[in-house]
């Protein structure tokens, strides 16, 4: 078995790779299978806490609203939010943030309750967009923590906001401005404005002071 | 030695075996996404040391272009520097040819279309896209897909499926052919190519409807045996002596082919995972380090007596730089798979020069061992340029070593800061220093390549001028280093 080609390719193969996905896959799935997944839509219809901060994005940009949007909806919202989320993944923002706070390094007091796996459970995460590198911070408990209009400026060009940040400028989010962003820039705000929306203890905010630096005073 | 061990047949003659234009071929579109991946690596880290001179330009997009960088270094050069490799080793192990020829050109296409979809889809996708409502309503993204090493657009996942499963066919007719015992590369080859099919079948669809992944998994699954089987193919021809152990080999070979695929979970160490499978890949991890002693303790043993070779051989050279540097992220693996440090470095840039260290650093070098000891037997010509040949060399070997160095202790920073409850500027702003070494490092890397390209050019040309004067004659099927 241990050098012929049957025993190579059922054995080491097939069998190996099987036990694999079954003990490291099917198991897991197994232990989460009584989970409901939520689809967009009972997210829209659900989160009172996000639908607030929609209302805010045509309240403050009700031409570019209207005219991308329309009026602020349980449909729009679900329209806004796949589309903020495909371009989230589609624009690389998983590679520099990750939306996965862990009960190990203080990561609960920087940015709030650990991660459980319920709230993967839903149309939005699949795949979940944990992340692999923090070169910016953690976003699972983003939403409430920046008014729209920081993330608009933010997303235009973020050094307005952030000195020294090396994330890239967005401009293609927008009609020109920053206070003009364009369909994708408005969806962009709402998905980021969602996550961690849907925690009882929403908005979080850091619980630490951080330490000034002499420039800053 | 190959004619000696199986004897010769009819059909056993190098030109019936081995399809070299398609060598050459794979080859050259290895080295031409390398450069590629380069450019994007290069927009990238200039983008973190804010000298980017292309910022706010859609179609330039750093945070896609980033995801380019990894897929074009992943399936544009490391795959198809392999099936090149593969297209030369496996006729020649089995004295068989691959099944089809056609079909192996018609691999070839697909797969150019296929890594060449992927990046123009992850870069003008979305803009694309963006353009009308009715684009926008599709049900599926034209851009990046959001698995990791997977980031193939869902409407490419198809086409990359078949390719591989008809490469897959394609090299399994001549094993399957082969009587009696297989050779140990031919073993890992097996193994690499039911994983990779069901690897990236399950990668790239399954987060896509049922569970979240990585398609890190390709790493293991496709590359690594695929490396090993061809080291264990050309270091004892090019050494001329055969691999110490047969034992080890064997303990090797099954070692890893059990405990890779366990392993693969530690990727999902901290996080709201069910625990066991965790476990399993702490362990998995730890063993299979272990595993891989013994598979580089067999490599060294065999060189053992042969050292001059290392300075005079230089595909021998870069095979063992590449097993040394492997040897390092070995251990870099132990570490990070371990829930104290593991947590620590987590998200951090130790992951990011662990992954060019192995990528560039051991595949890679492993990959341009083989083209710097087949390009001349290809185009029957020797390098224009020895002193080239070094150079290309020792930029590579020193600028991944620094940037993975560089990176290591920038991953120690950033962790640290992080886990103290530093200000995240801190964490930014410290890791500047580190960046900026990484973006020397490349530079150094990126001129590497480029005297190798250069070499390239000048030894094809006088290989043409050659080739003109029928020089057919006196190749056997022999090879010697």
């Amino acid at each position: 078995m241990f050098k012929d080609k049957s025993g190579l390719l059922l054995v080491a193969g097939l069998g190996f790779f099987v036990l694999a996905v079954l003990s490291s896959v099917l198991l897991g799935a197994l232990m989460v299978r009584a989970r409901p997944e939520a689809t967009v839509e009972q997210i829209a219809e659900q989160n009172s806490n996000l639908m607030y901060q929609f209302e805010d994005l045509a309240y403050r940009y009700p031409d570019q609203f209207a005219r991308y949007f329309g009026t602020p909806s349980t449909e729009t919202l679900a329209e806004a939010l796949r589309l903020g989320r495909r371009v989230y993944v589609s624009e690389g923002c998983w590679h520099c943030h990750s939306q996965l706070v862990r009960p190990v390094a203080r990561d609960e007091e920087r940015w709030g309750p650990a991660s459980t796996a319920g709230e993967y459970q839903n149309e939005l995460q699949r795949p979940a967009m944990f992340g692999t590198r923090r070169i910016g911070p953690d976003l699972s408990r983003e939403g409430g923590r920046h008014g729209n209009d920081w993330h608009a400026v933010h997303f235009f060009r973020p050094t307005l906001v952030s000195t020294g940040s090396p994330m890239p400028n967005y401009p293609w989010l927008f009609d020109g401005a920053p206070d003009r962003p364009n369909r994708r820039g408005l969806a962009l705000i709402t998905y980021v404005q969602w996550l961690g929306s849907w925690l009882e203890s929403y908005p979080y905010y850091e619980a630490h002071e951080p330490i000034r630096r002499p420039e800053q005073e | 030695m190959i004619d000696t061990l199986f004897g010769p047949s009819d059909d056993a003659r190098h030109e019936n075996l081995v399809d070299e234009p398609l060598v050459v071929a794979y080859f050259v579109a290895a080295l031409g996404f390398l450069l590629v991946s380069m450019l994007a690596g290069m927009l990238m880290t200039l983008q973190l040391v804010s000298w980017n001179p292309l910022q706010g330009i859609e179609l330039a997009s750093v945070g896609r272009w980033r995801m380019v960088h990894t897929n074009t270094i992943a399936y544009g050069f490391l795959a198809n520097a392999f099936l090149g490799a593969l297209h030369w080793s496996i006729p020649r192990l089995t004295l068989r040819p691959v099944l089809n020829r056609r079909l192996s050109r018609i691999v070839f296409v697909v797969w150019q279309v296929v890594v060449g979809a992927t990046a123009v889809g992850i870069v003008v996708g979305p803009t694309l896209q963006a353009m009308s409502r009715d684009l926008e309503s599709l049900p599926f993204s034209f851009g990046a897909q959001g698995v990791e090493w997977g980031e193939t657009p869902t409407w490419i996942d198809p086409l990359a499926l078949a390719g591989l499963l008809l490469a897959a066919i394609n090299f399994m007719a001549p094993i399957a052919r082969t009587k009696g015992a297989l050779y140990v590369a031919l073993w890992y080859f097996v193994a690499a190519f039911v994983w990779t099919t069901l690897t990236y079948a399950t990668g790239a669809l399954l987060p896509q409807v049922w569970l979240s992944g990585s398609a890190g998994p390709v790493v293991g699954l496709f590359f690594a045996p695929l490396a090993w089987g061809l080291m264990y193919y050309f270091v004892p021809i090019l050494l001329g002596k055969p691999i110490w152990s047969h034992a080890l080999a064997l303990v090797g070979f099954w070692g890893l082919v059990l405990l890779y695929p366990l392993a693969g979970v530690y990727h999902f160490l901290v996080g709201p995972f069910p625990v066991l499978p965790r476990g399993g890949a702490m362990l998995a991890t730890v063993a299979v380090e272990m595993v891989v002693v013994t598979v580089i303790v067999n490599f060294f043993a065999t060189i053992r007596g042969s050292g001059r070779q290392l300075v005079t051989n230089l595909p021998i050279r870069w095979f063992y730089a590449g097993t040394v540097f492997y040897a390092l992220t070995c251990l870099q693996r132990v570490v990070q798979a371990t829930p104290t440090f593991g947590a620590m470095i987590q998200f951090s840039d130790w992951g990011v020069g662990h992954a060019h260290l192995l990528t560039f650093g051991v595949f890679g070098m492993w990959l341009l061992g083989i083209m710097t000891y087949l390009f001349p037997r290809l185009w029957r010509t020797e390098w224009t340029s020895r002193k080239l040949c070094e150079w290309h060399f020792w930029l590579s070997a020193s600028s991944v070593f620094v940037m993975a160095a560089d990176l290591a202790l920038a991953g120690l920073f950033q962790g640290n800061v992080w886990a103290s409850l530093g200000p995240w500027d801190v964490s930014v702003d410290g890791s500047m220093p580190f960046w900026r070494v990484r973006a020397i490092a490349g530079l150094f890397l990126l001129a590497g390549q480029l005297c190798f390209f250069y070499n390239l050019v000048r030894t094809w040309r006088a290989s043409r001028g050659r080739r003109s004067a029928a020089t057919d004659k006196g190749l056997d099927g022999n090879v010697q280093g």
